[in-house]
């Protein structure tokens, strides 16, 4: 019996550990392989020679890979921290009873529906340096005298994809923390509130603790996707101005399909799948003790 | 307790203020989208058309002119990728589901399923690029399905079993005690409770593959397998002079995960939060 | 009975037909277009229905995409095998690298012997390396100066530039004056457009891309052709825009008769002087990118693009008809209003020239100077090298000096 049930476990898990491994773990370790190689894209076969470490050596001495890198890191601290600020903010706004709640709950699932290439264009739009609604808007209300170039300068093209994607992505947290909100147990804010606690300490003591959990959850999700970023900026700056929004991925796409180095491309994307995992794991590990100490 | 009026006031006022921060760029792109070309152009903007044009849509929608067929043939494929994909996906992660609530897979597993999805795609893109090139599968439908399932499978998984988690463990017990096989259980006894669940994780992964773009853009190159987000990619950065046509195909794009969330939306939430607070 | 057997005939031929065109039908063409400059779909699709109606049996399936995206569409299709591509447009900057790895057929022993003289040199650059051919020229293309008639008129200025001195010395005049605010618009993002300009004005300069092998833009008249750039974006004579633009936000702004000058394509012409697509239509004069003075009096780049056929395509002989048909020269010379014809004898041909006389005087001129970017493999990437550092130049994150130094050894560190 517990034989068969072992066997049956394993049967059931056989066609997800299939895919996985097809689709996930072969490649995985087929770009592991390459990226000691000095493969390229041929359509013809070359001859192709196993060169150690010589392309990671390569990779962090590229003063490019490490700009991209800092800039990755910078659009996914910054955007998933304003998505989680922004996000509970709003869910503890939703979480109030006032008229038009049920309304606004409903409405602001919309951007997140709408999809990500979608979403580049209408900023990429709203951006637009001569017809763009925010210079547009910006100047009818005064607050600037001249038309602003948004994505055309590089020390604010960054930001403003930024904004675009909290933007998109703000009411994901904004759900996630509303549903654990509705979780919180009134009568322990209620002893609270009786001890004197302001709503400050009351958030802080009780409210944020309690969710919490749900919450890293989904702002683990969304370091994942943001650190992958790559889909926005190609359609919205194509990492210009002056490859001021040049993302790691992106700089790995273009080792692959531009340059055409693929042993050299692959030791890019390894060490992107480790900084991806260390960062992950810092993250889970601070949360952890944050949420015991 | 109750507000004050004041305190109602004030939440009303940062409502109206959320309101418009999430609605004005969606009513924006769609003010524009039935816009004359040189409203759209004029300085300073002209904030409502002087006449509702809907010609773009009317060519989008004709499959004769050239924009209406690239539109509707991707339009095509993503139905088709992303509802595959979400089937399949949905199909191997019950039963793997089941196997991590109950027939004790270890949960390590479940975490190393969840790795997978934690590698930027880039990671696998080349030799996936390799494997179907080899097999005559790029810049087909299939193998984006085959790509999506993977991708859509780890958090399906999770999804399904933190919500088979809070299924009593004693109703299919008392089903196999009576003999009945785990096949049967699940389909009569644990999938009918799991439906709520069933349809949130549908949604979900279907609304993830719908959106995906990047291995859109490097495994297919034209209209046989093309998807809207690499559409609509291709569509914004030639030789377009009239934003109206761009901003109508925004809209067209958005209104089928507009409308699968906001019908849905309870399930949505509901199956995300029992994702990520049992999880 | 009678009436049955008259019946059978039509049917039969109609069921002959139908299987006939069925076992005919079997070659489906992919073919790769850019929707930017030169030719417009609308024009592409014209060529092709012509060429399925006297091809039958081949159909041809159209692709555009954004030039930006050319280059890597033709690289991930190479893979793909029957379902790739067929015919490709490719750029001229791309031949050594497209050959190198092995992605274009070499199609030397296709091309007939006797059309060499008939094709303009600049156009066989487009898709020759290392003596090999690669496919047929198919867009003669380089960057004219537009000018606005009407604006220049209004400064009081009476003879276009000559040299490249003159266009800033007459945009300066026209700011002062007021006439327009910034009188130049060029397509400077950081693309393969800005190393267009770039490329026209380092040939004025007398300028290199490299000496004996090693960088030589921070020197001599490459550095003489930044630092125009510079001059003219900083005396708020160029549109500060243009350092986001492509081609396509140049011609909006010099429809909407916002600049006196633009640098652009070709296809411009045509549609600036099209009043349902501009404001400015029969005041534009085009003449060659002017030249610097004891240096040059023209100045061009080359920007032609061909037709080739990926290694992987299994349509070999049909998608050699496709390129054959589309760059022969009478279909280059119906539709020689975007862009003009390969062909040296299309130049005085009516259908060519009407209507078109200038541009097509101005093409004499700047056809004999096009100079090419460099001819590498690894062209994509000293490109994009450049694009980066000169791009922080003209938004002034960089000096000059440290930026080009800074592209040099970058392009030093290439593998």
């Amino acid at each position: 019996m517990i034989i068969k049930k072992s066997l049956e476990k394993w049967v059931l898990l056989s066609p997800a550990l299939v895919v996985l491994g097809l689709v996930t773990l072969v490649p995985f370790v087929q770009t592991l392989w390459l990226s000691f190689t000095d493969t390229r894209i041929t359509a013809i076969t070359k001859p192709i020679s196993w060169i150690g470490l010589e392309n990671y050596i390569y990779a962090l001495t590229d003063p490019d890979f490490i700009e991209a890198l800092g800039r990755t890191m910078y659009f996914t601290l910054t955007s998933v921290g304003a998505e989680g600020i922004l996000g509970v903010g709003v869910a503890l706004l939703l979480n109030q009873k006032f008229p038009g709640r049920n309304i606004l709950r409903v409405l602001i699932i919309l951007p997140w529906a709408v999809p990500t290439i979608v979403n580049a264009v209408m900023w990429r739009l709203i951006y637009h340096p001569e017809y763009g609604a925010l210079n547009s808007m910006l100047w009818q209300m005064g607050i600037i005298t001249e038309y602003q170039s948004w994505l055309g300068d590089p020390d604010r093209a960054l930001n403003m994809i930024i904004f675009a994607d909290v933007w998109k992505n703000f009411p994901l947290v904004a759900y996630i923390a509303l549903a654990a909100l509705q979780t919180v147990p009134a009568d322990l804010l209620q002893a609270s509130r009786i001890e004197g606690a302001g709503p400050w300490r009351r958030f802080r003591t009780i409210t944020l603790p309690w969710i919490f959990g749900p919450l890293l959850v989904v702002l683990i999700l969304r370091t994942i996707e943001a650190f992958r970023v790559f889909d926005i900026v190609y359609v919205m700056t194509r990492g210009g101005p002056s490859d001021s929004t040049k993302t790691a991925s992106f700089f790995v796409y273009q080792e692959y399909f531009s340059y055409l180095r693929s042993g050299s491309g692959a030791s890019y994307a390894v060490l992107l799948a480790a900084i991806s995992a260390v960062l992950i794991t810092i993250y889970y590990i601070g949360a952890r003790r944050q949420v015991q100490g | 307790m109750k507000n004050t009026t004041l305190q109602t006031f004030g939440l009303i006022a940062l409502s109206v203020l959320l309101a418009a921060f999430t609605l004005a760029p969606l009513v924006w792109l769609v003010i524009m989208s039935v816009s004359s070309a040189s409203e759209l152009t004029a300085k300073p903007l002209i904030w409502w058309p002087s006449e509702i044009d809907l010609s773009r849509y009317g060519d989008l929608l004709n499959i004769q002119s050239g924009s209406g067929e690239r539109f509707l043939m991707a339009l095509r494929n993503s139905l088709m990728t992303a509802l595959t994909a979400t089937l399949l996906a949905l199909i191997v992660a019950v039963p793997a589901a089941f196997a991590f609530s109950r027939r004790g897979a270890s949960l390590l597993l479940l975490f190393g399923f969840l790795a997978t999805i934690m590698m930027p795609p880039i990671t696998y893109v080349l030799p996936l690029y390799d494997i179907f090139g080899s097999v005559g599968l790029l810049n087909s439908s299939t193998a984006l399905a085959i790509v999506y399932c993977a991708m859509l499978l780890p958090f399906a998984t999770w999804l399904m079993k933190s919500n088979f988690d809070a299924i009593p463990a004693e109703l299919d017990q008392a089903s196999m005690v009576e003999g009945a096989s785990t096949f049967y259980t699940l389909r009569r006894v644990v999938l009918p409770l799991a439906l709520p669940a069933i349809a949130a994780t549908f949604m979900l992964s279907f609304l993830a593959a719908w959106d995906e773009f990047f291995y859109a853009l490097i495994f297919t190159s034209d209209l046989t397998a093309k998807t809207l987000p690499v559409a609509i990619a291709d569509f914004t950065a030639g030789r377009v002079t009239d934003y109206g046509v761009i901003a109508a195909v925004g809209v067209l794009a958005s209104l089928p995960p507009a409308i699968v969330a906001m019908c849905f939306q309870r399930f949505i939430v509901s199956g995300l939060a029992a994702g990520s607070v049992k999880g | 009975m009678i009436k049955n057997k008259k019946l059978l005939l039509p049917v039969s031929a109609l069921a002959l037909a139908l299987m006939t065109s069925a076992a005919a039908a079997d070659t489906k063409l992919n073919a790769l277009f850019m929707s930017q400059a030169a030719y417009s779909e609308e024009d592409v699709k014209a060529m092709v229905t012509t060429f399925e109606e006297n091809n039958s049996g081949i159909t041809v399936e159209l692709e555009f995409v954004p030039y930006e995206a050319l280059h890597d569409k033709i690289i991930t299709s190479a893979a793909a095998g029957d379902s790739g591509y067929d015919v490709v447009l490719y750029d001229v900057v791309w031949p050594a690298e497209f050959a190198e790895g092995g992605f274009l057929t070499d199609l030397t022993s296709r091309v007939p012997k006797n059309v060499g003289n008939k094709i303009f040199d600049g156009a066989w650059t487009t898709v020759t390396y290392n003596d090999r051919i690669y496919g047929m020229p198919w867009i003669l293309d380089t960057k004219y100066l537009f000018f606005n008639r009407e604006l220049l008129a209004q400064a009081g200025i009476e003879t276009p530039p000559t040299t490249w001195a003159e266009v800033m010395e007459q945009s300066r005049i026209l700011k002062d004056k007021g006439v327009v605010e910034y009188p130049l618009v060029w397509s400077w993002s950081q693309s393969e457009a800005m190393i267009c300009d770039y490329t026209t004005l380092v040939a004025a300069n007398g300028g290199h891309f490299f000496k004996d092998g090693k960088p030589a833009f921070d020197q001599g008249g490459a550095r003489a052709a930044i630092d125009y750039m510079v001059t003219s974006l900083n005396d708020g004579l160029t549109n500060p825009a243009s350092t986001e633009y492509f081609e396509e936000d140049v011609r909006r702004v010099f429809s909407n008769g916002e600049a006196a000058f633009a640098m652009n394509w070709t296809y411009m012409n045509a549609l600036v002087n099209d009043p349902t697509e501009s404001k400015v239509a029969g005041k534009v004069g085009v003449m060659p990118a002017p030249g610097v003075e004891g240096i040059s009096t023209a100045s061009a780049v080359n920007g032609s693009m061909g037709l080739g056929i990926p290694s992987n395509s299994p349509h070999q002989d049909e998608a050699w008809a496709l390129i054959s048909y589309l760059t022969s020269k009478n279909v280059q010379e119906n539709y020689a209003k975007l862009s003009l014809p390969v062909w040296k004898d299309s130049y005085s041909v009516a259908s060519v020239t009407n209507g078109q006389e200038e541009l097509v005087a101005a093409a004499s001129k700047a056809i004999a100077v096009m100079s090419p970017r460099p001819v590498v493999p690894a062209y994509t990437e000293v490109s994009n090298i450049l694009q980066k550092h000169l791009h922080s130049i003209l938004l002034g994150q960089e000096s000059t000096d440290d930026a080009l130094a800074d592209a040099a050894k970058r392009v030093s560190r290439i593998r």
